[in-house]
């Protein structure tokens, strides 16, 4: 139920299941859990417990298939493995791409305000082992968790046994001999456990831990195109690797081209025979199905993939393709007597894969008079609309990102400095330009109200040139601090 | 002591190597800066297309490259097609660019984290025909670096600039060392040209040029204004024998 058709959030809802043959609460929302209910309980008792309480059918099919999609969807935005945990949750392989969003923490922040945006709250964390990120997302009791590297163990130790992704079974009977706590369960030895338990716990156990690893089988979509092989004997070395990642490419092309379709992505997953997949993904600026351009990006990309022991299986993929007509330009630009490309999307692609995707962009203007506003980056492959800054006044060739504070014997309000030290140097202002005025967005941000800048351009005796400012109009203490700073060089 | 070697002969060795040397290039063309005395004294009327040039500023610019990266800018501004600018530090400001002639729509900015980085990234930027020249600041640029680069250049037939610049002053120094770059600049600022007396600010600056080093040319310097918005350089006329221009005393306010 969606808009206004959905129940107010007070209202106690309760998702009904079946355990056996019996009717027991599968899920509730938070309203229903404030009443004392409880997940597994029978139905008949709740209705009694909470009256008001408004049931719904279970629909495990339909769950499964939303839990697919929303993992499509992360896969598409963060990385190349992800898989449904089900029955509510997904996984998320971050290694290597918590950089692009600025972090573990901002990652995760990034994750929650989407998913808020679609409706969906949720709980996040992110530690060294799936089983030990899947505990502390669900038992922490804390919205957004990240775990340092190393620090599993402590915070594992107060989780109860059930975090571990066991059966409700197991869990009640480690609860008869006073097994509560995760922490308990890691002190005591093993060997009687299992003799007692089974190997299941001590397996959960190890890879909440880390110690045994749990490969992430990652989701694709239906239609997306795709190309895998299965290696008979485990291969490692790189060369090996690079020559069936570009056979690979070639058949992926091929399938795309039967499509009609060029990849904008393309993910590649190594199946290692330590129970461990390896990834990478290389984003494209256009569509393209060129598998020499292709297969040369993505072995670029095999430096950063660890195959272990070896690979025994890999897999390509293209998710998202979009459409992309036959064209005749690479037979025309393999004649060398034709038509020179214009086409910069190669030199693009490949330096974005090389240097990172926010490593290549344009400059274009921002319509904003403070200078350190007029320019923004734009992506690399699109040209930016004509607005451009204004030609009259002087700009500086090198901008310094943090202005430097200046020394200055200062005149008249309207006046440049007579001389200003910076860095040490002492220098005499021969010539200058200016004020160019500068007022603050008052639109942004309040404390911009009143404020203003001056800028000039000043010429000490050797010529050097130099774009310095004043904080505030000279008068008026309420336009700035009066202080001079160094703005830029100019060639 | 034997004579000196008749012309001649000479003439035909020069012809030989010059052979030689342009077996793999593409191209011979030049771009010429459009200033006469700067043109005639570079071999073939111009700057080389299909080749490495390097660029440094004198004294404190070595430290900014200012001036250098504007040289640069001027020199592609007048060239076809897009610039690919490599570069460790992301001071440069564009609205300076599109001011000698790069418009935003011309330049494709790469950052690298290192400088072998920013010469990979020039490299792989020269392969691609459809740039005009790729602009790279380094500080330390070796024989090796410079002939891959040089090499590269070569194949593509455009035109490769590395912008000299340094952490510190006395790195410059290694500016002396020899690479495969085919010229070798350094452009100093000087104080700009006067306006006259009566009117305050800054006029039209200008540059002292050096050829410190020229393949099959020589060195020489020259005083120079700066690129204006379509990159081009002028020579400056001194303002006290400037003819009067025709309409002198003539101009009229419209209000």
């Amino acid at each position: 139920m969606q808009g206004k058709a959905a129940p107010s959030p007070e209202t106690p809802i309760v998702m009904v299941g079946r355990i056996g043959r019996r009717r027991a609460i599968a899920h509730m929302n938070l309203a229903a859990a404030k009443t004392g209910l409880r997940v597994g309980q029978a139905v008949a008792h709740a209705t009694a417990m909470a009256p008001g309480l408004v049931l719904h059918d279970l629909d495990a099919e339909g769950d499964r298939a939303a839990l697919r999609r929303l993992a499509l969807w992360a896969q598409r935005l963060y990385s190349p493995t992800v898989a449904p945990d089900p029955p509510d949750g997904l996984v998320i392989d971050a290694t290597g791409c918590a950089h692009l969003f600025g972090g573990e923490e901002k990652m995760l922040v990034d994750i929650r305000r989407r998913l808020a945006k679609a409706g969906y709250a949720a709980m996040l964390a992110i530690a060294d082992s799936w089983g030990g990120a899947h505990a502390l997302a669900r038992y922490s009791r804390r919205a957004l968790f990240v775990v340092p590297p190393g620090g599993l163990g402590v915070q594992l130790k107060d989780l109860p046994v059930a975090a571990l992704r066991l059966p409700p079974e197991t869990v009640q009977a480690l609860a008869k001999p006073g097994f509560d706590t995760i922490g308990e369960l890691e002190a005591t030895a093993k060997g009687p456990l299992a003799h007692r338990f089974g190997m299941e716990p001590i397996r959960r156990l190890d890879q909440a831990h880390g110690r045994e690893r749990e490969p992430i089988e990652p989701v694709f979509a239906p239609q997306t195109p795709r190309a895998a092989k299965i290696f008979a004997e485990p291969i490692g070395a790189p060369e090996t690797l690079a020559r069936y990642l570009t056979e690979l490419t070639v058949e992926l092309c091929a399938t795309l081209e039967a499509l009609t379709l060029g990849a904008k992505t393309i993910d590649a997953w190594f199946y290692r025979v330590d129970n461990r997949v390896e990834s990478a993904r290389i984003g494209l600026s256009a569509p393209a199905r060129d598998a020499r351009r292709l297969a040369k990006l993505l072995c670029e990309k095999l430096e950063k993939v660890d195959p272990g022991f070896g690979v025994d299986k890999m897999v390509l993929a293209a998710p998202g393709a979009e459409p992309l007509a036959y064209s005749q330009d690479d037979v025309l630009s393999n004649l060398g007597g034709g038509k020179r490309a214009t086409d910069l999307s190669g030199l693009i692609d490949t330096l974005r894969v090389r240097l990172g995707a926010e490593a290549v962009y344009r400059l274009a203007s921002a319509e904003s008079d403070i200078p350190e506003r007029s320019v923004r980056k734009t992506p690399a492959a699109e040209t930016p609309v004509a607005f451009s800054w204004p030609v009259d006044w002087p700009r500086p060739t090198r901008f310094f990102p943090r202005p430097e504070p200046i020394e200055t014997v200062a005149l008249l309000p309207d006046q440049p400095p007579a001389s200003f030290t910076w860095r040490g140097v002492r220098r005499r202002v021969r010539r200058a330009d200016g004020p160019e005025r500068v007022f603050g967005e008052w639109w942004k941000a309040d404390a911009e109200l009143a404020r203003s800048r001056d800028y000039f351009q000043v010429e000490d005796e050797g010529g050097e040139r130099y774009w310095i400012y004043r904080d505030g109009d000279g008068e008026d203490a309420a336009t700035g601090s009066q202080r001079w700073f160094m703005a830029g060089v100019f060639g | 002591m034997s004579a000196a070697p008749p012309p001649v002969a000479l003439d035909a060795l020069r012809r030989k190597v010059r052979a030689l040397e342009a077996q793999d290039r593409v191209t011979r063309a030049v771009l010429p800066f459009g200033v006469q005395p700067l043109d005639v004294r570079l071999p073939g009327g111009g700057l080389a297309l299909g080749a490495l040039h390097e660029v440094a500023g004198g004294a404190e610019e070595a430290l900014y490259g200012a001036t250098a990266a504007k040289f640069a800018a001027g020199i592609l501004a007048r060239a076809q097609g897009e610039v690919l600018w490599c570069r460790r530090q992301a001071d440069l400001f564009a609205p300076s660019l599109a001011q000698a002639g790069l418009p935003p729509e011309r330049v494709i900015f790469a950052d690298a984290g290192d400088e072998a980085g920013v010469l990979a990234a020039m490299e792989e930027g020269l392969r691609w025909p459809g740039l005009a020249g790729v602009v790279g600041e380094v500080g330390k640029l070796s024989m090796t670096a410079s002939r891959r680069l040089q090499l590269a250049a070569e194949k593509g037939g455009q035109i490769a600039i590395a912008v000299r610049r340094w952490r510190r002053i006395a790195d410059a120094a290694d500016l002396g060392q020899p690479t495969a770059a085919q010229t070798r600049w350094r452009v100093s600022p000087l104080p700009s040209s006067p306006l006259p007396p009566s009117v305050p600010g800054v006029g039209r600056p200008r540059w002292f040029l050096e050829l410190l080093r020229c393949k099959a040319g020589e060195a020489f310097d020259i005083e120079l204004e700066a690129c204006d918005a379509k990159g081009h350089l002028r020579l400056p006329a001194p303002l006290a024998h400037r003819p009067a221009s025709p309409d002198a005393g003539q101009g009229r306010a419209v209000a």
